[in-house]
């Protein structure tokens, strides 16, 4: 076998990365391309997830109320809904700082509980934060209610707003393209944090504490500050992706939030394999792609076999949804994609 | 007084209905040791199938009652059907899987069923026929209906009957003795996968019951309506101390008078800046504080850290 040079990998997905926007834009149209933004928006989701459910066994239901932490933040500083405009250098990381807090806010008091437990508390907490969101608009109207907040500012870098297509050498390159790339590079600024982070001592910790709390602890690990820990950086990740997300969307309300979120990122965490960072890409990948293909083909096909469309092709959607999860965890426990270290624990 | 006394009625009625569901939670996860993501789904499903039953015959000039023992009654095998199904399908073949494999299948499950139920019956809310009398009576300033008097009545007969399954007959000690451990009652000649079956087919019948009750009690039906009232019974469930019978039923009659209590006075206590559209929050504030507080609920039993 040929001896492949291991940097000629990270330049092959480098161009599939960077062309990837222009073949789906020339092929497919823009609706693809944007499609591709929120594939890449949730694998930073779920990539925030998987340190907390991946790497510190910490089941967490209720992870999407940091991603609304993220963008409501950022739609209120930076929309004329109180008139500020904050620049986004400002509001992300301010978004970070402050879905961090809620991550320990969250973490503090449940940090006894375990397994089951936390999952029903941390999906309480989800739904409290939807529920303030849905009625912070009387007396003070902070959050605008149910209404949502609209006309949020759009990215701008350097002063030139990501929203307008600009024109580089004779390429015209689209606003959802531009985004594209911006996301791109968030991203992979999120996964070579998650790489290293893996490796790290903290992450060694992580890992100690999935396996067996009580033996780290005697190990030395101050298990408190380290879930802790893995809380807060991984809600923050989800305050960036919410951030990212207002603005993309310049509109933000609480439907966005709601507890099946939570669960689609949590299941492309479990389906891809958790505790992978190659295997959670993976699987935010299929679960933003595979569906959105659904939704376009359902119609058509159904229309091409019955003559008509029979079922709605949103509900069909979810079912198969539903029954790809089911199927999947009875045939492969430890998802698509698992992490080696564990799939050798699993052949013994 | 009077709004005290309202609420404390409304509570009891719903409180009676959380403790139906939480009894199916609790028997399942004293066996399994498994959150049953479903039960609420079964519960929706339990709701809608009575009404597909009930709303053909009222029309046919039978009596109220009857009508509704029928659709019970159907829908209490559909939802035993379903239950018995659900443990075969998505949490018998993983119950030695990781402990989050048989989670994900269970919501998929809970995912699946709703998305049946809309294709089946539409994403609009159904009225329910009032079939059982609904007349008002007055004490003290507050009014109960005859409705609310039957869902407490119901649910009460049920829950002492099941008690009376559970600690006096053969099935019973079976139960307990695989709630205990499943290995040594197997040796004891206990078939563990025919009890843990017949402990999910008996939580859906009980789910069954309390999607009627609910649906009559509120005179509406959805497809969307198990989760939240799946939550709140796991609340309520938890707060009465997991895994124990009696607690699940004083802990969901509570959680019932909690929140009525809370939404009734929360306007009053908030000088009106919070309105009773926060109802939802309390079970959620209730469930952190006894988490945090009480881990193991009022009635359950110390367990400790699993090694």
């Amino acid at each position: 076998m040929v001896k492949v040079k291991p940097w000629l990998g990270t330049v092959l997905i480098a161009i599939v990365l960077a062309i990837a926007p222009l073949v789906v834009g020339a092929s497919l149209g823009n609706a693809w391309v944007r499609v591709l933004d929120f594939a890449v928006l949730y694998i930073m989701l779920a990539l925030g997830l998987n340190i907390v459910v991946g790497f510190a066994g910490l089941l967490d239901l209720g992870y999407i109320a940091f991603y609304a932490v993220g963008a409501y933040l950022y739609a209120l500083l930076a929309s004329p809904h109180f008139g500020l405009h904050w620049p986004v250098w400002a509001v992300l990381p301010l978004g970070a700082m402050v879905a961090g807090l809620f991550g320990v806010l969250l973490g503090a008091p449940t940090l006894r509980l375990r397994g089951d437990y936390l999952a029903i508390v941390t999906l309480g907490f989800g739904e409290i934060i939807r529920i303030f969101l849905n009625n912070l608009n009387a007396p003070i109207n902070i959050t605008n209610g149910p209404k949502g907040i609209a006309r949020i500012d759009p990215l701008s870098l350097f002063g030139v707003p990501l929203s307008k297509p600009i024109e580089i050498a004779g390429y015209t390159l689209s606003g959802v393209m531009l985004y594209y790339y911006v996301f791109v590079a968030l991203a992979l600024l999120v996964v070579l944090v998650g790489v290293r982070l893996q490796d790290s001592r903290i992450g060694r910790a992580w890992v100690a504490i999935r396996e067996d709390e009580i033996a780290a602890k005697a190990c030395g690990i101050n298990t408190r500050n380290v879930k802790l820990l893995a809380f807060a950086m991984g809600a923050s990740f989800g305050g960036i992706a919410g951030g990212l997300f207002a603005s993309f969307q310049e509109f933000v309300s609480p439907e966005s939030f709601g507890l099946l979120e939570s669960v689609m990122v949590l299941c492309m965490v479990v389906l891809g394999g958790m505790g992978h960072i190659p295997g959670v890409i993976l699987g935010g990948l299929m679960l933003t792609i595979l569906p959105e293909a659904f939704r376009h083909g359902a119609g058509p096909i159904q229309q091409a076999i019955f003559g008509k469309v029979l079922l709605d092709p949103e509900a069909l959607r979810m079912l198969l949804f539903g029954l790809a999860l089911i199927a999947v965890m009875l045939y492969r426990p430890a998802g698509l994609w698992p992490e080696p270290r564990h799939r050798r624990e699993l052949a013994q | 007084m009077d709004i005290f006394l309202q609420q404390l009625i409304n509570g009891l009625t719903l409180g009676a209905i959380y403790a139906l569901v939480a009894l199916g939670y609790t028997m399942v996860y004293g066996i399994l040791g498994l959150i049953n993501f479903a039960h609420g789904e079964v519960v929706m499903i339990g709701a809608l199938t009575a009404l597909a039953v009930v709303k053909p015959l009222a029309a046919s000039g039978l009596p109220g009652p009857v009508v509704l023992l029928i659709g019970l009654l159907v829908a209490v095998l559909v939802c035993m059907a379903l239950g018995f199904t659900i443990e075969r399908i998505a949490y018998r073949p993983l119950r030695n899987a990781p402990r989050l494999a048989p989670l994900i299948t269970a919501i998929g499950v809970s995912i699946v069923l709703q998305q049946l139920a809309m294709l089946i019956w539409g994403r609009n809310y159904h009225s329910v026929p009032a079939l059982l009398p609904a007349e008002g009576h007055e004490v003290f300033g507050a009014t109960f209906t005859e409705l609310q008097l039957i869902i407490v009545a119901v649910a009460g007969i049920t829950m002492a009957g099941l008690m009376l399954l559970v600690n006096r007959t053969r099935l019973g000690r079976a139960m307990r003795a695989t709630a205990e451990n499943p290995a040594i009652a197997g040796l004891m000649g206990v078939d563990a996968n025919r009890i843990i079956a017949l402990t999910f087919v008996i939580g859906s019948a009980l789910a069954a019951l309390a999607g009627v009750l609910v649906s009559a009690n509120y005179g509406i039906a959805h497809y969307n309506m198990g989760f939240i009232l799946g939550l709140k019974a796991f609340t309520a469930a938890v707060l009465g101390g997991i895994g124990n019978l009696a607690g699940a039923m004083v802990g969901g009659v509570l959680l019932g008078v909690i929140e009525a209590l809370g939404a009734g006075y929360i306007g009053d206590l908030t000088g009106g800046v919070l309105g009773s559209h926060y109802q939802d929050v309390f079970a959620f504030f209730v469930l952190i504080t006894v988490l945090i507080f009480r881990p193991s609920g009022l009635m359950g039993e110390k367990v400790s850290e699993r090694a």
